[in-house]
């Protein structure tokens, strides 16, 4: 191969390669918009936190509120449903870590890391099987408590969840997630 | 062009001559109507044109619907009840609509198990399979999407449960999800780019329907024998078959007049037979409908789906190897996807020589378990998920897999086939004798 052919060679080479280099960034660039307008816009983003007045909820009962278009489980546990959720082992469980955004993301799936309060009052969850998104229908499932007390039971592929809201049977891998919250005072709770 | 011999379109007057060399769509359009036909095609080849015409149907009727539909949460439920009300023959239009999306999927599945059973995808069809392959995931994300567009209960869950699929995907799931919904849940951004998608999709079939029909008049049409046309002559050509017009044009015409004597009795007399009562609540992201179904024609996928739970062994081999990645969710989406890719890889997986179930003794009796299967998963996943039924769904779902990765592929060595036919000439005329065999036509009988 002589100089000059090598020479010419490897500078029609650099145009391809520059060119086909170009090109693709070019359209990259010019497909990125394209994809990204698709994420959620700012308005969509901007509902992160809200705060509900839970004065009115009674011992044994529960309100469902929407948080970032999904529901939101805020239940006032009884006695019986606390004793409960708490002489489960978490050997005994399907998903043994809390899901709890309040906590350290290993902490386990005892009830005391799952309840918002320390007596366990207070249990808030996402109220959104986490298996395909359905959900939950309450006070219902096989770890319903007799006289359909807690547990609850998504109807779409029939998953069973305890009195502490963590998965126990059904297709669902993880216990219902528990979304950040606090008592900003006495009937105040912050989501979010 | 290396197609079937044949007559080709030869412009006559100074004006087509004038027009031929400057665009050449007379032709174009003359050699696709005359192409030659196998002549011993049977009914089973009678459903390309219905899905012809469902794909006209639904973009006519979609064009005008949206012209009095609203694409936002808070109107869209009202302005479909507006159709229906207001609209003049807006109801009409709105069943045409909705049971088309029936019909097409009536005829696809008819169209699907015709090419399974007479090995339509075989060499050299696999380009046509394919595509048709393709076409058919497309029309099910646009009817799936359509679906959305009522903005009634089963509407949101279904959306919420199929856009569910993609969170179960391990790491990247849950930002795929969100950039499919446009937020973290279902919401209007959804509603209106599924409108959008709606809207577009049939577009790219109808281009991909023309790829298919080209495909296909490349190699030619198969038919009942597998046997393929003779291409030695063009005389010899003739013998196997007959021009698409006037022969197959008529007898596909017949056929679909009667398939839409059905339809019409279907919309005209029980339009919501095959929809859902909870469709007509608005959608409400807070309560979720006792029992989601997805419509008719996705339970058999849906049963797959839902066949695999945590209790399954596969399913806990494939979480133990994968170290926790496929989990029993994930499993089955993949088997849910999957269940459609085996299928589309059959023109690989089928091992046979003979192209035609018709030879195949033991071919058809799979065959036909196949189908019956087909039916079982459809029925099992319109039933709730509990008892008897994730078994008898699983145990459907094995065979679905068995029969496109084993069977199939087992069978073509196991298997004595039938002797086929030489050509489709001897076929023909073992069917309807020997005096409709000069020139291709048939002999006149008296009518009375």
């Amino acid at each position: 191969m002589s100089n000059a052919e090598h020479h010419e060679g490897t500078r029609r080479d650099f145009l391809y390669y520059a060119t086909a280099g170009a090109g693709a960034v070019a359209t990259g660039a010019a497909v990125w918009p394209l994809v990204n307008q698709m994420n959620p816009s700012a308005d969509v983003l901007a509902l992160s936190s809200i705060r509900v007045d839970v004065s009115g909820v009674a011992e044994g009962s529960q309100i469902t509120v929407k948080w970032l278009g999904k529901p939101v489980f805020i239940r006032r546990r009884t006695p019986v449903e606390i004793e409960d959720a708490r002489s489960v082992d978490v050997a005994d469980l399907v998903d043994q870590v809390a899901r709890n955004a309040n906590r350290d993301g290993s902490a386990a799936a005892t009830d005391e890391n799952r309840a918002l309060d320390e007596t366990g009052e207070w249990l808030v969850q996402m109220g959104v099987c986490t298996h395909l998104g359905c959900v939950p229908l309450g006070n219902a499932g096989d770890y319903a408590l007799d006289g359909g007390v807690g547990g609850w039971f998504c109807p779409c592929h029939g998953s069973h969840y305890d009195t502490s809201g963590r998965i126990r049977k059904g297709p669902a891998p993880e216990n219902l997630p528990v979304p950040p919250a606090e008592f900003v005072d006495e009937t105040t709770i912050l989501l979010g | 062009m290396s197609g079937i011999p044949h007559d080709h379109y030869e412009p006559s007057t100074g004006g087509e001559k004038w027009l031929h060399s400057r665009l050449p769509i007379v032709g174009l359009l003359y050699d696709t109507l005359m192409i030659p036909t196998p002549k011993n095609l049977n009914w089973m080849w009678i459903w390309g044109i219905v899905l012809a015409f469902c794909l006209a149907l639904q973009i006519i009727t979609g064009i005008v619907l949206v012209m009095h539909y609203t694409p936002h949460v808070d109107l869209a439920f009202g302005s479909i009840e507006h159709i229906m009300r207001n609209v003049n023959g807006g109801a009409m239009l709105r069943y045409l609509h909705m049971n088309g999306a029936s019909l097409f999927f009536v005829a696809v599945y008819a169209h699907i198990f015709r090419g399974l059973y007479y090995g339509s995808y075989k060499a050299p069809r696999e380009i046509t399979w394919i595509v048709g392959m393709l076409i058919y995931l497309l029309m099910m994300g646009t009817a799936f999407m359509g679906y959305v567009l009522p903005w009634g209960q089963m509407s949101f869950w279904g959306a919420t449960v199929i856009t569910g699929l993609f969170g179960a995907i391990p790491l990247i799931g849950e930002s795929i999800q969100t950039w499919l919904l446009g937020g973290p849940a279902v919401d209007n951004a959804t509603l209106n780019r599924f409108f959008s998608l709606h809207y577009l999709l049939p577009f790219v079939i109808a281009g991909l329907v023309i790829v298919h029909i080209w495909a296909f008049h490349t190699t030619g049409n198969n038919n009942p024998t597998g046997v393929e046309v003779r291409r030695t002559s063009k005389a010899d050509a003739e013998k196997d078959t007959l021009p698409f017009w006037p022969y197959f044009v008529i007898k596909d015409m017949f056929a679909l007049a009667i398939v839409l004597v059905v339809f019409f009795a279907v919309v005209g007399f029980m339009p919501n037979y095959l929809g859902h009562p909870d469709n007509y609540i608005e959608a409400n992201p807070l309560v979720t409908p006792a029992h989601i179904v997805p419509e008719w024609y996705f339970l058999p996928f849906y049963a797959i789906l839902r066949a695999f739970d945590g209790d399954v062994w596969v399913v806990i081999a494939a979480n133990f190897l994968t170290g926790g990645i496929v989990d029993a969710k994930f499993f089955g989406v993949l088997a849910m996807f999957g269940a459609i890719v085996v299928m589309a890889l059959v023109p690989w997986l089928d091992t046979s020589s003979v192209r035609s179930g018709r030879y195949r003794p033991m071919f058809k009796w799979w065959f036909w378990l196949f189908v019956v299967n087909f039916f079982v998963l459809m029925w099992v996943g319109a039933m709730p998920a509990e008892g008897i039924y994730p078994y008898i769904a699983l145990i459907g779902s094995t065979y679905w897999f068995a029969y496109f990765l084993v069977i199939l592929p087992l069978l073509g060595v196991l298997e004595k086939p039938l002797p086929q036919p030489d050509t489709i000439e001897d076929d023909f005329k073992a069917h309807y004798g020997k005096s409709s065999t000069n020139d291709g036509a048939p002999a006149a009988t008296p009518a009375e």
